[in-house]
């Protein structure tokens, strides 16, 4: 059995005193692209944000493993710097920095040492291309006046770029034309194959997911993943919808 | 968030060096006409300059206090030494300044900005300017600057009569008039018609002597199309007697020039910060203020602008950061008294640690002023729940066709930007002090970039601190 990267372990998390998350078990393996599927409201982001390590979200049971650590107690940033990533849903705006400057010092957060900013240019800008941003976004403030479309390609951006070992991305197709869901899948794909990265993509459309490889997909309703299933699921939550599994969790 | 940076006092190691008081000369505590003749005396004033003063005097006695505002009752006026001479004259060559002195404007940086980026410098110790130097190119343009002392004596001696507190006049309040009783040192601009003045001019204000006041008088005269970048920096070491900076800066810009006043002040904080400024525009003219307040106890600091011909602008950019034990009361004013006049009032307050930021705005349209145009805008941060920021604006509008907004907003540092920074890997106090140099990034843009970095090393000092 291959050694796995993430490993949550019956998890029970609240939100301003309220149980959202009710015993999640949920495993991830290097390399592999997990889908969390699931209608709205019924926890998806909360697990997201509780990966990561949002103190908003208090961990009342279980314990979150990465790597072969147990980093259920571990703060936010240090999770970024072992390797975890997190795209947000609505990424904040910050002025006072340039988006350049914001990837440039996470990385150095993130290895310890002195990013060269001549390969570092050459890499932003190629990536820039890939996801096809104007390269002035690199020098304008991060997530400044940019467009919803900007920001969601701002975050992968910043993943290819930081090549964390998991990704999470929460509802990063929601609020995109097709056009741009197409050029954010073609960056999550590179990742897939670049950085050999374990994906968790936290999603209730499927459009994102129509020319990525899905190892394995999970539904959750109610705070609990009550089905999982490979790739083939999808198409299932696709032409049936969630109400049958919501009958069977309640 | 569960963890909370905690911030600390600024470390103003720096700028609290104090020297040794070695003046040549100070006058005993206190203010008596007898103190004001020996001042008009040792300065060699001319006549209607010491009846001047003596008249400002008899204004100042008859004064009241300010009853509005900070509390200002830890100021014993009769405990502030007015005159303090530094043990020197005037330098117009850095290596003629005694060592002392010269250590301490070396350790501010102060001959350095002048290699690098300025077109003339002025060193205030005390009472006096201790150094005055110009670049040769800027002043064969027919730029002056120069010492008040000498302007009131020289070339200029006409000119500086006819403008000297015309503007802020000793009655306007009772910090004016103390002013014009007791002023000593400061600069004289004069930029003649249609010159450029391309590189910023810079003055530097250091008081050192304990319980002593500074009263620098600053008269920039802006002649019509030309233009002129001034740069005012103050600072002062630490005692535990009150301070004084009674300033007052008067700036003349002429038809369509453009004038440009940046200051970063940086008083210790046991310094009563009761500064006047003011300026008048004339047609097509613009005044730019770009305000940065860090240090003082307490300060009441409203720069005053009147637009006082047809199209003449103003605009003001200003950042305020009150830590513990400040209470920094700042804004800006303006009389908009012709047509077509535009105002434009940018500022930013940050409190933390128990500090008090108020920020005032002023807004007056004359039934003259057709067309007139303002708009103010003020953002507060407040870095905890002990601190506390007000918004006090007054309008006061008399012209039907004119267009005047206001907005503003107070807020605290928000969580979820502070969670976002740190997801990509960012410790908390790293986050947060990129958010607060974020905030007050309307300044930092404003200034020349090697005030820019230095301001933003002032908000890391003040945002650095252990978590706990």
């Amino acid at each position: 059995m291959s050694k796995k990267l993430l490993d949550v372990k019956n998890l029970f998390v609240n939100v301003d005193e309220k149980e959202i998350l009710h015993g999640v078990d949920l495993s991830v393996g290097k390399g592999e692209t997990h889908v969390l599927m699931g209608p709205n409201g019924t926890g998806k982001s909360t697990l997201g944000y509780a990966l990561v390590g949002n103190p908003r979200y208090t961990v009342t049971g279980g314990e979150i493993w990465f790597n072969e650590e147990n980093i259920t107690g571990t703060p936010v940033y240090e999770r970024a710097r072992k390797g975890m990533f997190l795209s947000f849903q609505n990424p904040l705006e910050v002025p006072g920095i340039t988006l350049s400057a914001f990837i440039r010092s996470a990385l150095e957060q993130r290895t310890g040492g002195r990013i060269r900013l001549w390969d570092f240019k050459k890499e932003l800008a190629k990536t820039m291309e890939l996801l096809q941003m104007d390269p002035s976004y690199a020098e304008r403030d991060l997530n400044v006046g940019f467009s919803g479309g900007e920001k969601k390609k701002a975050e992968i951006l910043q993943m290819l770029m930081l090549k964390p070992s998991l990704a999470i991305l929460d509802e990063t197709d929601s609020g995109l034309d097709v056009d741009a869901v197409r050029t954010v899948s073609k960056g999550i794909e590179a990742y897939q194959k670049t950085c050999d990265g374990s994906l968790l993509i936290i999603t209730h459309s499927t459009r994102i997911l129509e020319s990525l490889h899905v190892d394995y997909t999970h539904i959750m309703v109610d705070g609990k993943i009550v089905r999982t299933g490979d790739g083939s699921l999808v198409d299932e939550v696709n032409s049936e919808g969630f109400a049958g599994y919501e009958k069977d969790a309640q | 968030m569960k963890e909370k940076s905690q911030v600390e006092d600024i470390d103003r190691s720096i700028y609290d060096i104090k020297d040794e008081s070695k003046d040549s000369f100070k006058l005993q505590a206190g203010l008596t006409p007898e103190i004001v003749e020996k001042i008009s005396k040792e300065k060699n004033d001319p006549v209607w300059m010491q009846n001047f003063r003596l008249q400002s005097l008899q204004i100042y006695n008859e004064m009241k206090v300010p009853d509005w505002g900070p509390s200002i009752e830890g100021l014993d006026m009769d405990n502030i030494v007015t005159y303090v001479r530094p043990n020197t004259g005037m330098k117009g060559k850095w290596s003629e300044v005694p060592k002392d002195i010269k250590d301490t404007f070396e350790r501010l940086g102060i001959p350095k900005a002048e290699r690098e980026s300025l077109a003339g410098v002025g060193a205030q110790y005390d009472s006096e300017l201790v150094y005055h130097n110009v670049r040769e190119e800027v002043a064969a343009q027919g730029v002056v600057y120069t010492d008040m002392e000498s302007a009131l004596r020289g070339e200029y001696a006409d000119m500086v009569q006819k403008h000297f507190m015309k503007l802020v006049k000793p009655n306007d309040h009772k910090f004016a008039a103390l002013h014009g009783a007791v002023w000593s040192g400061g600069s004289f601009v004069y930029v003649p018609k249609g010159v450029s003045v391309t590189i910023p001019l810079q003055s530097y204000f250091r008081l050192n002597a304990p319980g002593a006041g500074q009263f620098e008088h600053t008269l920039i005269i802006v002649e019509e199309g030309a233009y002129l970048h001034f740069i005012e920096g103050c600072s002062a070491p630490k005692y535990n007697v009150a301070n004084l900076h009674a300033g007052c800066v008067e700036l003349f810009v002429g038809k369509n020039a453009k004038l440009r006043y940046s200051t970063i002040e940086n008083w210790s904080k046991n310094m009563y910060n009761l500064n006047t400024k003011r300026a008048i525009v004339e047609e097509g003219g613009t005044i730019e203020w770009v305000s940065g307040s860090f240090g003082s106890h307490v300060s009441y600091l409203y720069p005053m602008s009147i637009l006082k011909g047809k199209g003449s602008r103003m605009e003001f950019t200003g950042i305020t950061f009150a830590g513990k034990g400040q209470n920094l009361d700042t804004g800006a004013k303006v009389v908009h008294a012709a047509p077509d006049t535009s105002s434009y009032m940018n500022t930013r307050s940050i409190s933390k640690d128990g500090g008090i930021s108020t920020f005032r705005s002023s807004v007056v349209v004359t039934k003259d002023a057709e067309k007139a145009k303002s708009s103010v805008s003020c953002q507060s941060l407040m870095l905890d729940s002990v601190s506390r920021s007000d918004t006090i604006p007054a309008m006061d509008i008399r012209c039907r066709s004119a267009n005047v907004g206001h907005e503003a907003q107070i807020g605290r540092i928000s969580d979820e930007a502070v969670f976002y920074l740190m997801s990509r890997g960012m410790s908390e106090e790293d986050a947060r002090a990129l958010i607060v140099s974020g905030f007050a990034d309307n300044v930092s843009k404003e200034l020349p970039l090697e005030y820019a970095v230095e301001m933003n090393n002032l908000i890391r000092l003040e945002m650095k601190g252990s978590i706990g």
